[in-house]
C-alpha cells in the first residue's frame, strides 16, 4: 500500500518536473524584450538593460533555469514581473475561490450524473433515450454558452441570483451561495453529461453480471441491488471519468469566472498570459499540475477502496 | 488477397469490415439525425465559403449611427455595439472558424494516428513512451496550456489551433493504438505477414481500414471541441480582434446584454448549433457503425441461446409428456413446487417472441431431490430462472403458472416475489466465481440477506454466517468471512454460495449445475454436502444438471428435458432401468457407449 502511494507520488513529481522544465524553456526562450514591455516605450535603452539585468534575463538560459529551480525547490516561485507580488502568494490568495467552484461543480456532477445514469440504465426505453440525447447535447454545447444563458435567464431577466461578483463565505453565507450557484451550475452541466453517460454504460454492464442474479435470489430488493452492489461495481470507471471532468472544470472555470466576474485563478491566468508575466505563468502551470497530480493520487486511492482486487494486489 | 494461407475466418472478417465501412456513409444518409446534422454543416460551410457574396454589408464597416440597431431593415439581425452588421459578421466569421477547427483536427489526426499506428503495430518501448506523453498532454486543462502557449506565440488563431491539435492528439492516439493492437493479433494480418507483404502495405491495406471509421467519428468530435475552445478564447478577448469571430461577437453582445439582450442569441446559436451538429454527426456515425457490427454479433450469439423451436429428430414423436411410473404414495398438498404448462420466451426487436421453454409441468415435493436433466440448450436453466422470476433481460413467462404454497409465482407482484426469494426459494448458481460480488467481503454478502430476510442483528448474522461456513466445510471460517471473493478458490466459493443459499432456511433450493465448474475431486464433496444439507434442512431440491451420474447419485425423481419440453418424468430407479422416451434412451446410449468422461458413477449406478 505504502509502496503504491510512494510510486504514484514519485511519478507525480516526475510529471511536475518535466512539465516545469519544458514550460520554463518555452516561456523564457520567447520572453524576448520583456523589459521593454514592462518599462514602456519611453524608457531609455540603459534602463531597459538595467531591468534585463535585474530580472536575470541577460544570463544564459540554463543558468536562469538552475536559479529558478533552486528557488522553486524551496517553495519560492519568484515574483511577478509586473506587480512585484510573490507568485506563490498571488496564486494561493485566489486558489480557494476557484477550487470552491470546481469542487462544488464536481459534487453536483457526481450526484446528478449518477442518478441520471442509473435511471437511464434501469428504466430503459424513452427515459434512456432522453438521457442519452441530453448527454450528447450537454457535452456538445460549450460551457460558456450555458453560463451566458444562465446569466440572462436567472440574473438579468428574473433576478433570482446575483448576476456577477463574488461574496466571501465569511461575509455572508447566503450571498456567497447566491453568488456561486450559477457559476457552479454552468460548470457542472457539461460534466454531468459525461458522467451520466459513463455511469449508464457501466451500470448496464454490471447489471448483466451473474452475481446480480444471485443477489436478487437471496431476497435483496431491487433498490438495494442497484444502489449498493451495482453502483459500487460501476463506480470505478465513473470515478475515472469524474477525475477527467475535474481537470476540464479547472479549465472551464477560467471562462466562467470571467463571465461572472469572480476573482479566482482564471483572472490571474488571463492577466498573466496576455501581459507575458512569465514567472506568474510558470507558477500557474505548476499549480495546475500539482492539483492534477494530487487529484489523480486521490482517485487512485479511492479506486483501491472501491476495487478490492487493486487494493490487495498493490 | 492473401487469404489462402489460413482458416476460413480470414475472408469473413476482412470482407465484413470492408463492407461495413463502404456502406457506412450511405447508411448515415438514411439516419435522420445523421443527415440533418450533416446537411446543417454543409450549409454552414457553403455560407462561409460564399460569405463575400452573401453578406449584405462589409463586416468591418462600423456605422456610428447604427449602434445596436434593431433587427430588420438594412440590418437583418441588427447591428452590434460598434455599428457592425451582425449577419455579415456571422457569415464572415465562419471561414476562419472552420479553417481553425480543420487545422486542429489535421494536426491531432496526423500526430495521433501516426503515433498510434507505430505503437500499435510495433509496440515495445515506443508504445510505453507514447502513452506516457499522451497522459502528460492530457493531464493539464487544455485552456490553461493554450493560455500559457499564447504567452509564447501571441494571439494567432492558427498558432493556437496548431497547439490545440497537439493537445488533442492523444484522443486519436488512444483509439488508433487500441484498434491496431487488437487487429494486429488477427489471423489475416498474420497471414499477410507470412505471405511476405511489407509492413507498409499491411498497414495501409489492412490496418488503416479498421482505423478509418473510429478516426472519422473522433474527427467530428474534435472539430466540435476546437470550435468551442476557439470561441471561448475569442470571447475572452484573447483571439485576433481585428477580424470578426463568433466568440468576439459574443463578448460584444454580453457587454450590451442589458440594452440589447436579443443580440446574445445570434452568435450563441451559431456556436451552439455548429457544435451540436458535429456532436450529433459523430454520434449517429457511431450508432450506424455499431448497428453494422450487431448482426455479426447476433449471428454468433444466437445458436448459443436455447431457442431451437424444432425438436431434434426423435422428440417429434410426441409422447405423453409425463410418464407416471411408480409414484411413491403422494399425498395431495405434499407438493412444494408445481409448474403447469410453463412457457418462457424472449421478446425480439421485431416484435416476435422466441420460445425457449414450452409447456413444462414439473412437480417437486417437500424433501424431495428432483433432477432436471437435459443437454445444454434444452431449456432447463431457463425453467429454473423462470421459477425464481430471474430471467435475463427480454425474457418473460409467456404462459402457465408456478404454484408455491398457494401463490402463483407467474403473476405475483415483484414486491411479494422479493419477499419469497431467499426465504422460500433459494438458488445455487453454476459458476462460483462470477456469482459473488467482487466488491464486498464474503462475510458481508452472507450477512446482508440474513439481516433483511430473517431480521437478524449484525452480531447474530455474523454468528450464523460463521456457523454456516463451518457447516459447509470451510476450514477457517473467520478467514473466509473476512476475505474477498477473488481470494478464495472456486470450490470454496461454491461452498460459500451454498451456505448463502441455505442461510435463510428456504423450503426449496434450486441448484443450477452446481458442480459443473468445479474440479472432479471437489465435485463429489460438494454433492455430498448438498445431499447432507438437503436432508438436514428438509428442503426440496431442484437439481439442474446434464450429468446422469449426478442424478443417479442424488435424486429421488428426475425429469428429462429436450428442446424446451419435458419428455419424461419418473423415479430415478425406474427411469434408469426402463427409459421410455426415445430421447432418454438416446441419452443413455450416448453415455454408456462412451463411458470415459464421468464413467464410474454412471456405469455402477446404471448397471445395478
Amino acid at each position: 500500500m505504502l509502496r503504491f502511494v510512494l510510486r504514484r507520488v514519485a511519478s507525480g513529481v516526475v510529471l511536475v518536473a518535466v512539465l516545469s522544465t519544458v514550460t520554463f524553456f518555452l516561456l523564457y526562450f520567447s520572453s524576448g524584450n520583456i523589459a521593454r514591455r514592462i518599462l514602456g516605450q519611453q524608457a531609455t535603452e540603459a534602463t531597459v538593460q538595467q531591468k534585463q539585468h535585474e530580472l536575470g534575463l541577460d544570463r544564459p538560459l540554463p543558468a536562469q533555469f538552475g536559479d529558478w529551480l533552486s528557488h522553486a525547490l524551496r517553495g519560492d516561485l519568484g515574483d511577478s514581473w509586473f506587480t512585484g507580488q510573490k507568485v506563490v502568494e498571488a496564486i494561493t490568495s485566489r486558489l480557494s475561490v476557484t477550487l470552491t467552484l470546481v469542487i462544488g461543480a464536481t459534487l453536483i456532477t457526481a450526484v446528478v450524473g449518477v442518478v441520471l445514469g442509473i435511471i437511464a440504465a434501469t428504466r430503459g426505453g424513452a427515459v434512456d433515450r432522453g438521457v442519452q440525447v441530453l448527454s450528447v447535447l450537454g457535452f456538445a454545447i460549450p460551457g460558456f454558452l450555458v453560463a451566458l444563458g444562465l446569466v440572462s435567464l436567472f440574473a438579468i431577466n428574473t433576478h433570482v441570483f446575483k448576476p456577477t461578483g463574488y461574496v466571501a463565505f465569511g461575509d455572508s453565507p447566503t450571498e456567497w451561495l447566491s453568488s456561486i450557484t450559477l457559476p457552479v451550475v454552468a460548470l457542472a452541466i457539461a460534466s454531468i453529461a459525461g458522467v451520466a453517460a459513463q455511469i449508464r454504460g457501466s451500470v448496464i454492464d454490471a447489471l448483466r453480471q451473474d452475481y446480480v442474479r444471485t443477489l436478487r435470489s437471496r431476497g435483496l430488493s431491487e433498490t438495494r441491488v442497484v444502489y449498493k452492489h451495482v453502483l459500487r461495481n460501476a463506480a470505478g470507471p465513473a470515478l475515472s471519468v469524474l477525475a477527467v471532468q475535474f481537470v476540464g472544470l479547472l479549465g472551464g472555470a477560467v471562462i466562467v469566472e470571467q463571465i461572472f466576474a469572480i476573482p479566482g485563478l482564471g483572472q490571474v491566468i488571463l492577466g498573466a498570459t496576455s501581459q507575458g508575466d512569465v514567472p506568474l505563468v510558470m507558477g500557474l502551470v505548476i499549480a495546475t499540475a500539482v492539483i492534477v497530480v494530487v487529484l489523480n493520487l486521490a482517485v487512485d486511492l479511492l479506486q483501491g477502496w472501491l476495487n478490492p482486487k487493486v487494493r490487495v494486489g498493490s | 488477397m492473401t487469404t489462402t494461407l489460413s482458416s476460413d475466418s480470414v475472408p469473413t472478417v476482412a470482407t465484413l469490415e470492408r463492407a461495413a465501412h463502404a456502406s457506412l456513409f450511405r447508411r448515415l444518409l438514411r439516419n435522420p439525425t445523421g443527415i440533418g446534422s450533416l446537411g446543417f454543416l454543409v450549409v454552414v460551410v457553403l455560407a462561409g465559403a460564399f460569405a463575400p457574396l452573401l453578406a449584405p454589408h462589409d463586416p468591418n464597416k462600423a456605422s456610428a449611427n447604427d449602434i445596436l440597431a434593431k433587427p430588420g431593415g438594412t440590418y437583418l439581425l441588427g447591428a452590434d455595439g460598434s455599428g457592425h452588421d451582425i449577419l455579415s459578421r456571422l457569415l464572415f466569421a465562419i471561414r476562419p472558424t472552420i479553417e481553425g477547427a480543420a487545422l486542429a483536427v489535421a494536426v491531432a489526426a496526423a500526430i495521433g494516428i501516426t503515433a498510434g499506428l507505430v505503437s500499435g503495430y510495433y509496440g515495445k518501448w515506443f508504445a510505453g513512451a507514447a502513452s506516457w506523453v499522451a497522459s502528460l498532454l492530457m493531464a493539464l486543462p487544455g485552456i490553461v496550456v493554450l493560455l500559457a502557449a499564447r504567452a509564447v506565440i501571441g494571439p494567432s488563431l492558427f498558432g493556437t489551433m496548431f497547439v490545440f491539435g497537439i493537445l488533442l492528439s492523444p484522443a486519436f492516439y488512444r483509439v488508433v493504438h487500441a484498434a491496431v493492437a487488437a487487429v494486429r493479433q488477427e489471423l489475416y494480418v498474420d497471414a499477410a505477414r507470412v505471405a511476405g507483404l511489407s509492413d507498409a502495405r499491411i498497414i495501409s491495406r489492412h490496418i488503416l481500414t479498421v482505423v478509418r471509421a473510429p478516426a472519422i467519428i473522433l474527427a467530428a468530435g474534435v472539430a466540435g471541441i476546437a470550435i468551442a475552445i476557439q470561441a471561448g478564447l475569442d470571447f475572452l478577448g484573447l483571439g485576433d480582434v481585428s477580424r470578426p469571430s463568433w466568440g468576439g461577437m459574443l463578448t460584444d453582445a454580453f457587454t450590451n446584454i442589458y440594452t440589447a439582450p436579443l443580440q446574445l442569441w445570434w452568435p450563441s446559436l451559431a456556436i451552439g448549433l455548429t457544435c451540436m451538429a458535429l456532436a450529433l454527426l459523430a454520434n449517429s456515425l457511431r450508432d450506424e457503425l455499431e448497428r453494422s457490427e450487431k448482426p455479426k454479433r447476433r449471428r454468433r450469439r444466437r445458436p448459443a441461446a436455447p431457442a431451437a423451436p424444432a425438436p431434434a429428430g426423435s422428440a417429434a414423436v410426441q409422447h405423453e409428456p409425463v410418464v407416471p411410473g411408480d409414484q411413491p404414495a403422494a399425498e395431495p398438498g405434499d407438493e412444494l413446487l408445481q409448474t403447469r404448462a410453463l412457457a418462457v420466451g424472449y421478446d425480439q426487436p421485431d416484435g416476435s417472441v422466441t420460445m425457449v421453454v414450452h409447456d413444462v409441468s414439473l412437480t417437486v415435493r417437500r424433501g424431495e431431490v428432483h433432477g432436471l436433466i437435459g443437454e445444454s440448450g434444452s431449456g432447463k436453466t431457463q425453467t429454473a430462472f423462470a421459477i425464481m422470476r430471474l430471467l435475463p433481460a427480454g425474457g418473460r413467462i409467456v404462459a402457465g403458472n408456478i404454484n408455491v404454497e398457494g401463490d402463483d409465482l407467474a403473476t405475483l407482484s415483484e414486491k411479494a416475489m422479493t419477499r419469497l426469494r431467499g426465504a422460500k426459494i433459494a438458488y445455487i448458481p453454476q459458476e462460483p466465481m462470477s456469482n459473488l460480488d467482487p466488491a464486498f467481503t464474503i462475510g458481508s454478502q452472507l450477512t446482508e440477506p440474513m439481516r433483511i430476510v430473517l431480521g437478524l442483528s449484525k452480531a447474530q448474522a455474523k454468528q450464523r454466517a460463521l456457523e454456516l461456513l463451518e457447516r459447509v466445510g470451510i476450514p477457517d471460517p473467520q478467514r473466509t468471512y473476512d476475505a474477498y471473493p477473488h481470494q478464495v478458490s472456486g470450490g470454496m466459493a461454491q461452498r460459500v454460495l451454498i451456505a448463502g443459499a441455505v442461510s435463510c432456511k428456504p423450503d426449496l433450493l434450486i441448484a443450477d449445475e452446481p458442480t459443473t465448474a468445479l474440479d472432479v475431486t471437489v465435485q463429489a464433496e460438494v454433492l455430498d454436502l448438498l445431499r447432507d444439507l438437503q436432508a438436514e434442512f428438509g428442503m426440496g431440491l431442484l437439481l439442474v444438471t446434464h450429468n446422469f451420474g449426478v442424478v443417479a447419485d442424488l435424486c429421488d425423481r428426475v425429469s428429462v428435458m429436450s428442446a424446451g419440453r419435458i419428455v419424461e418424468t419418473g423415479p430415478v430407479r425406474s427411469l434408469f432401468a426402463d427409459p421410455r422416451h426415445p430421447y432418454t434412451k438416446s441419452l443413455f446410449a450416448a453415455i454408456l457407449e462412451d463411458a470415459e468422461p464421468r464413467g464410474p458413477l454412471v456405469t455402477t449406478e446404471a448397471g445395478r
